[in-house]
């Protein structure tokens, strides 16, 4: 094994390249961290908490926190992993997810990560928000109830097309993604060839007219997990109920 | 020993659920075996004849009477199962949630493109169950133990499903075998 510095990540020694953060030294490692916001090519955003992970026993985001020789970091414990099982619950009943008539079913990383981590069904009160649709241009659409906030829009928009057709706008509960000229999708330079149509990990930015190309049992997520088997094949997905 | 007693309904969903627990093929027999089939749509039994073991939820909670079914399985089940998204999650019927009641009955029997209806005037006989505010998932309305995604789940989560329920183990799913779609 080579020299260099490491730390360790679930009991595992790991190398690390200094300025890396713990994501990108897992990742490096082959070691998956759950992760929904952070998209490697794309600047850290550290927004969905989802890679959550325990450096020297404080809660950080793996995504953005840099790896530091002889660290101990826990990823995949069951109070870690209980926590982003509650995150991803909260995302599913904030919006508005009907799976079943959905173009990003089987590919979705939200729902994966549902499926990844065994949640039959969310416990928690379901929000149904109001929210739109904007379809006014022709060749893209946003559809704002999948929409998880995750930036990776607005980054990729900004960062590899060079355009910010994206940005947010408005706070708390009221925070959406919005479009930064006018105040539809059609009056910006948006274009079906943006790589920002390519890093949504849900359903909500789209392109028209391609839905449904994948059949049942051939999508991404249909029989291998995101991330890579599970450490438990058979997970208890029919937990007792809580509610 | 008598055989355990199972009861399934549809509430506010489209019988999917129940096609897809027929769609276990020629094991309907095994289960037939195994199970005697009390208050269910399969056999047209209106009400209960005796507690059961298993209670299989379709569907959400649109109406008053949903809820009244609903909260009768729980009095009469010892485990109660949400089966499908409707059940867990609202599902299709839970799209009216987003737009608000009374432009909901407005559209199907007032405005909408298709409607005949020169009276304008929107069905309200006390014989049909009072629509709630919105549709809910079974699990806000009473308690259940286990939940079965899926639209509709597969006839094999099913089966596995109620072979592990009945068999007294713990109900664990393949991989494969969750799905919200
Ligand atoms: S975006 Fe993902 S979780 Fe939401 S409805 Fe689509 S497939 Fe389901
Ligand atoms: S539209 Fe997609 S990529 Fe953009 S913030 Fe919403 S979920 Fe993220
Ligand atoms: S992936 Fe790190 S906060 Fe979202």
């Amino acid at each position: 094994m080579s020299e260099g510095p490491r730390f360790t990540l679930d009991g595992r020694e790991i190398p690390l390249v200094p300025g890396q953060t713990v994501i990108e030294a897992a990742d490096a490692a082959g070691i998956y961290i759950p992760r929904l916001c952070h998209k490697p090519g794309l600047e850290p955003f550290g927004s969905c908490r989802v890679c959550t992970v325990k450096a020297n026993g404080r809660s950080v985001a793996a995504c953005t926190y840099p790896a530091s020789p002889g660290m101990i970091v826990e990823s995949d414990t069951e109070e870690v992993n209980a926590h982003r099982k509650l995150l991803l619950e909260m995302l599913f009943v904030e919006g508005n997810h009907f799976c079943m008539s959905c173009e990003k079913s089987g590919n979705c990383e939200l729902q994966a990560l549902g499926y990844r981590f065994a949640i039959a069904a969310p416990q928690l009160e379901f929000q149904f928000p109001v929210r739109d649709v904007d379809a006014s241009h022709p060749d893209i659409l946003i559809d704002h109830n999948r929409c998880i906030l995750c930036s990776r829009c607005v980054r990729a928009s900004r960062d590899l097309d060079k355009k910010e057709v994206f940005g947010f706008v408005g706070r708390g509960p009221h925070k959406r993604i919005a479009v930064s000229s006018g105040t539809r999708l059609r009056d910006t330079d948006a274009d079906v060839t943006d790589q920002a149509l390519d890093v949504c990990p849900v359903g909500a930015l789209l392109r028209k007219r391609v839905g449904f190309a994948v059949p049942v049992g051939q999508r991404l997520y249909d029989k291998v997990p995101i991330g890579g088997a599970p450490v438990v094949p058979e997970a208890p997905v029919a937990e007792e109920g809580r509610a | 020993m008598s055989k355990p007693r199972i009861a399934t309904t549809s509430l506010c969903g489209c019988f999917g659920c129940h096609m897809s627990l027929l769609d276990i093929d020629e094991r309907i027999l095994a289960l037939a075996e195994l199970v005697e089939f009390d208050k269910s749509p399969i056999n047209d039994h209106k009400d209960f004849t005796a507690r059961c073991a298993v209670g299989l939820i379709e569907g959400g909670c649109a109406n008053a009477e949903n809820v009244h079914v609903l909260r009768r399985f729980r009095e009469q089940c010892d485990v109660l199962v949400s089966v499908g998204d409707c059940a867990t999650m609202g599902g299709i019927p839970a799209l009216r949630n987003l737009v608000p009641l009374e432009e909901c009955l407005r559209e199907a029997y007032v405005d909408g493109p298709s409607v005949f209806n020169p009276g304008g005037r929107i069905p309200d006989d006390p014989e049909i169950p009072m629509l709630l505010d919105k549709v809910y998932p079974a699990q806000e309305v009473v308690r259940i133990d286990y939940h079965i995604p899926g639209c509709p789940p597969s006839a094999d989560t099913l089966w596995k499903t109620l072979t592990a329920l009945l068999g007294g183990t713990s109900v664990e799913l393949p991989y494969e075998l969750i799905k919200y779609d």
